[in-house]
């Protein structure tokens, strides 16, 4: 059994198949962690050892999902009666969202909750929603305690308010089951009356013909109007806006069958195409299904996924610890610095607030707020830090739906995308070629007319074209966030895959500071000036700034007042009535000392104490891995640029990495990069501009594709279009790359769906093509050709070893 | 021929109760969640009949 072996030759958790750093023995099992094991006793202790049997090392993690999180939030009862779905004395009804649910023992485990906790009267799961529905007693438990002890078994509930909104969704579905369920019935009633005129009884009774007739109208009645619904719904209101959508042939088509079989039967002049038009939406309807369903599952994961890593800084025990925004509660102590968003509603407790809400209104003229007054989810500080407390939950559907606000949609965006424009020439061109068959079998023979005209309809709309595109995309963007590079939209990949010149923001984004080594020269600092500096630098988001922060342990804050930020050059302000200035030798000096240019792959950070020089800080840059081969990588067939904040220290270090033929600036401001931009796209260039999100926002926003890198700690900017983990930075050009492919595939499934409608349209022209076999090839069309897109886009990406 | 009337009726009829029955089943969630169910049949100790399964 291949299994055993597995244990025997590496030490791996019983619980959750993890490798073992350190090893616990408890039952002659082996865990990796206590929290492993603890699962493990509940479970055993409770007779529910069958988890293990179903899958192996089925369990979660709980190093990683954190487990033991505290809902306190839930003990609120206006809260907890926005999730409770019902609550009676005795029992109350809950569901909860769980990501972590995936193989059988969950199932398994979930539906036996009663057995370790006995005020959970029952529990079912829904697997492809990935749900738990809970039943406990109201009198026994809370609300809080049953989320704990899913939590603690290693199911975290993911709780969002926002999810209790989305139950429209099954809604849609379960109208699609009876529409599908009405259709097939209308149509294999209909096909059965319309058995004497397949056969062509000749000599059939008139009253049969008749009540054959009228019956099939009744049956057609309810397809007509309620199955088909959405297709005329959706053409109505394309044409509403003078767009011409893919429904509208479809509508044509079925509506051109319905009367003509309408008016045929009342006329006693034939017996319509009744069979054909129900058939006709039957299968239309369950190839939507099919595709809703595909969309569903790729959406699922992106949905999850694309909850993109943001973290804020949080105030406790008056330390300052960084969470990730969605574990964020109530009542939290917050630290918002210059340039960083608000994740939540607050009030405001320390430092004076100006905030900019150009993200949520458009009007970016600061807002200034004072003590104690509420600031909301969205706005932007500028100016000194902020001490907040969060005022309600931070919903991350929130943020995500600001990344993707109109504001910042590019103006290009607005422009035709490729899909649209081939969909809209495709739908006039079927209407022409559907009207001049029409019309040429018209002299001829008036059935074959219609038939012509409605088959050529059906079999060559461009719902497989349609289709190609976006499932294509969306799969690329859920390869890409399993990556961890969040696009903000599937817009992005088009505009990555057509990048041929790369600006790079040097700090931060090139060179990483986090963890860099740090040291200090000059007159020794006495504690309180310490304490004085890192009051200041607190302000600044600068990732220079931050890493002094980080390295100054002095605890004490002073106040600070007339703080100033000069972009490329330092900061200055009052604290504890000295004057400081920190920053280059030359802003530090006043201009006096010009920066000396010496010392190379280091950066100094200049310090200032009343106009007199007290040292520099030392800053060791070091490069981001791989770099080196990213750049030349890149290098092959693209224009790059440096463009630095800071002064031309490194200007050696960096040549020798991205040659000589790169433009590299440096000194500048954040204006100074923006025009850099301009001037590049003037040059019709498509740029892609690397920043890291805050400094460079204006840059990041002008550019046709922005990407921010993040570190853990990051600082949320709407205006990038992509999010990119900056462990995955030296990835870049893969995933470049794979944007190429993508616009490929979509071409490439472009082109098998023409062939499709070519071959069709041959026959169909020729009348030789009922409209019911067209009915059935369109979805088998479709579906396929989403299959190819969705095959293809897999298969390239396990290649490059993203999946 | 009369008999067809009749037929027809009975026809209609037997296939009516059967689209109520699809609807039914809709209506009552069977399609909400099609993999689920799947898996815990092979549960090995039942889950306890309340209320919820009443449902099904």
């Amino acid at each position: 059994m291949p299994k055993q072996q597995e244990i025997l030759t590496k030490p791996i958790c019983y619980h959750c198949g993890e490798d073992c750093a350190e090893e616990i023995f408890y039952d002659e099992k082996l865990f990796c962690c206590a929290g492993c094991k603890a699962v493990y006793e509940l479970l055993f202790q409770n007779n529910l050892c069958s988890y293990y049997s179903l899958e192996t090392h089925p369990g979660i993690n709980l190093k990683e999902s954190g487990a033991g999180i505290k809902f306190n939030y839930l003990d609120d009862k206006e809260t907890a009666s926005r999730i409770i779905e019902f609550s009676n004395d005795e029992i109350t009804k809950v569901s909860f969202y769980i990501p972590t649910i995936h193989c059988s023992s969950c199932i398994y485990l979930l539906e036996h909750l009663y057995k370790i906790d006995h005020t959970v009267v029952n529990s079912k799961t829904d697997f492809t929603q990935k749900k738990v529905f809970i039943t406990y007693k109201t009198k026994e438990t809370s609300l809080r305690k049953v989320a704990e002890l899913l939590s603690n078994i290693g199911y975290e509930p993911a709780i969002n308010i926002d999810d209790l909104t989305e139950n429209e969704k099954p809604k849609i579905l379960k109208k699609l089951y009876y529409k599908i369920g009405i259709a097939g019935f209308c149509f294999g009633n209909i096909m059965l009356f319309s058995f004497p005129e397949y056969l062509s009884f000749g000599n059939i009774e008139t009253y049969y013909k008749f009540l054959f007739g009228y019956l099939n109208i009744l049956l057609a009645v309810p397809v007509f109007f309620y199955c088909a619904s959405d297709y005329f719904k959706s053409a109505y209101l394309g044409l509403k806006q003078k767009h011409i959508n893919l429904d509208v042939p479809i509508s044509l088509g079925i509506a051109v069958i319905f009367l003509r079989s309408v008016f045929e039967v009342v006329s006693g002049f034939g017996a319509g195409y009744f069979d054909s038009l129900t058939g006709l939406i039957f299968f239309l309807l369950i190839g939507k299904l099919i595709q809703t369903k595909t969309f569903d599952f790729l959406n699922f994961e992106r949905n999850y996924k694309s909850y993109f890593p943001i973290s804020v800084t949080v105030l406790k025990n008056k330390s300052e610890t960084t969470i990730p925004i969605n574990k964020l509660v109530k009542g939290d102590r917050i630290i918002i610095r210059n340039g960083e968003l608000i994740p939540a509603d607050s009030i405001l407790f320390k430092g004076n607030a100006n905030i900019d809400y150009s993200f949520v209104t458009g009007e970016s003229t600061p807002v200034e707020k004072v003590f104690g007054e509420i600031v909301y989810a969205g706005g932007r500080q500028e100016g000194d830090v902020l001490e907040l407390e969060v005022i309600r939950d931070v919903s991350q559907s929130y943020l995500t739906q600001l990344w993707n606000n109109e504001a910042f949609k590019k103006a290009e965006e607005q422009k035709n995308k490729l899909n649209d424009v081939i969909a809209k020439y495709f739908t006039f061109i079927t209407l022409a070629v559907a009207l001049t068959a029409g019309a040429f079998w018209l002299n001829k023979d008036i059935k074959i007319a219609v038939n012509v005209f409605t088959a050529v309809l059906v079999i060559a709309c461009p719902c497989a074209l349609a289709l190609a595109g976006p499932f294509a995309l969306s799969n690329t963007m859920r390869i890409f966030g399993k990556n961890n590079f969040y696009l903000k939209n599937t817009g992005v990949i088009e505009k990555l895959s057509k990048i041929d010149s790369i600006v790079f923001d040097k700090t931060g984004t090139i060179t990483q500071v986090k963890n860099a080594e740090l040291s200090y020269y000059g007159n020794l600092l006495s504690n309180s000036e310490l304490m004085e500096i890192k009051s200041l630098v607190k302000n600044s988001t600068h990732p220079l700034s931050r890493r002094i922060y980080e390295s100054i342990k002095s605890d004490g804050e002073f106040t600070l007042e007339n703080y100033k930020e000069f972009p490329g050059k330092g900061i200055k302000g009052i604290t504890g009535q000295n004057e400081y200035k920190i920053g280059t030798l030359e802003f530090v000096s006043a201009g006096e000392i010009k920066n000396d240019e010496s010392e190379n792959k280091a950066s100094k950070v200049y310090v200032s104490k009343n106009g007199k020089l007290k040292g520099y800080f030392l800053i060791l840059n070091y490069f981001r891995k791989g770099l080196n081969e990213l750049v030349s990588s890149l290098r092959e067939d693209k224009t790059l640029s440096v463009l630095s904040g800071d002064n031309d220290n490194e200007k050696e270090n960096l040549s020798q990495i991205f040659g000589d033929e790169t433009d590299m600036r440096f000194y500048q401001k954040p204006e100074d990069k923006l025009d850099y931009i301009k001037a590049l796209q003037e040059k019709s260039k498509k740029v892609l501009m690397i920043g890291d999100g805050l400094n460079d926002a204006g840059a990041l926003k002008q550019s046709d594709a922005g990407i921010a890198v993040t570190e853990s700690v990051t600082c949320f900017s709407p205006s990038c279009d992509a999010i990119l983990g900056s462990e995955k930075f030296r990835d870049l050009n893969t995933y470049l790359n794979f944007s190429k492919t993508t616009m490929n595939i979509i071409k490439a499934s472009f082109a098998f769906s023409m062939l499709y409608n070519f071959v069709g349209l041959f026959y169909a022209v020729q009348g030789t093509l009922s409209p019911i076999v067209a009915a059935i090839l369109m979805p088998v069309s479709s579906i396929s050709v989403v299959l190819f897109a969705i095959f293809l886009t897999d298969f390239f990406a396990k290649r490059r070893k993203l999946l | 021929m009369e008999v067809m009337f009749i037929l027809i009726g009975a026809s209609i009829t037997v296939a009516s109760v059967f689209l109520l029955a699809f609807i039914w089943a809709v209506k009552s969630g069977q399609y909400d969640d099609r993999y689920t169910p799947s898996v815990r049949i092979l549960f090995e100790e039942n889950t306890p009949a309340k209320s919820e399964n009443k449902k099904l």
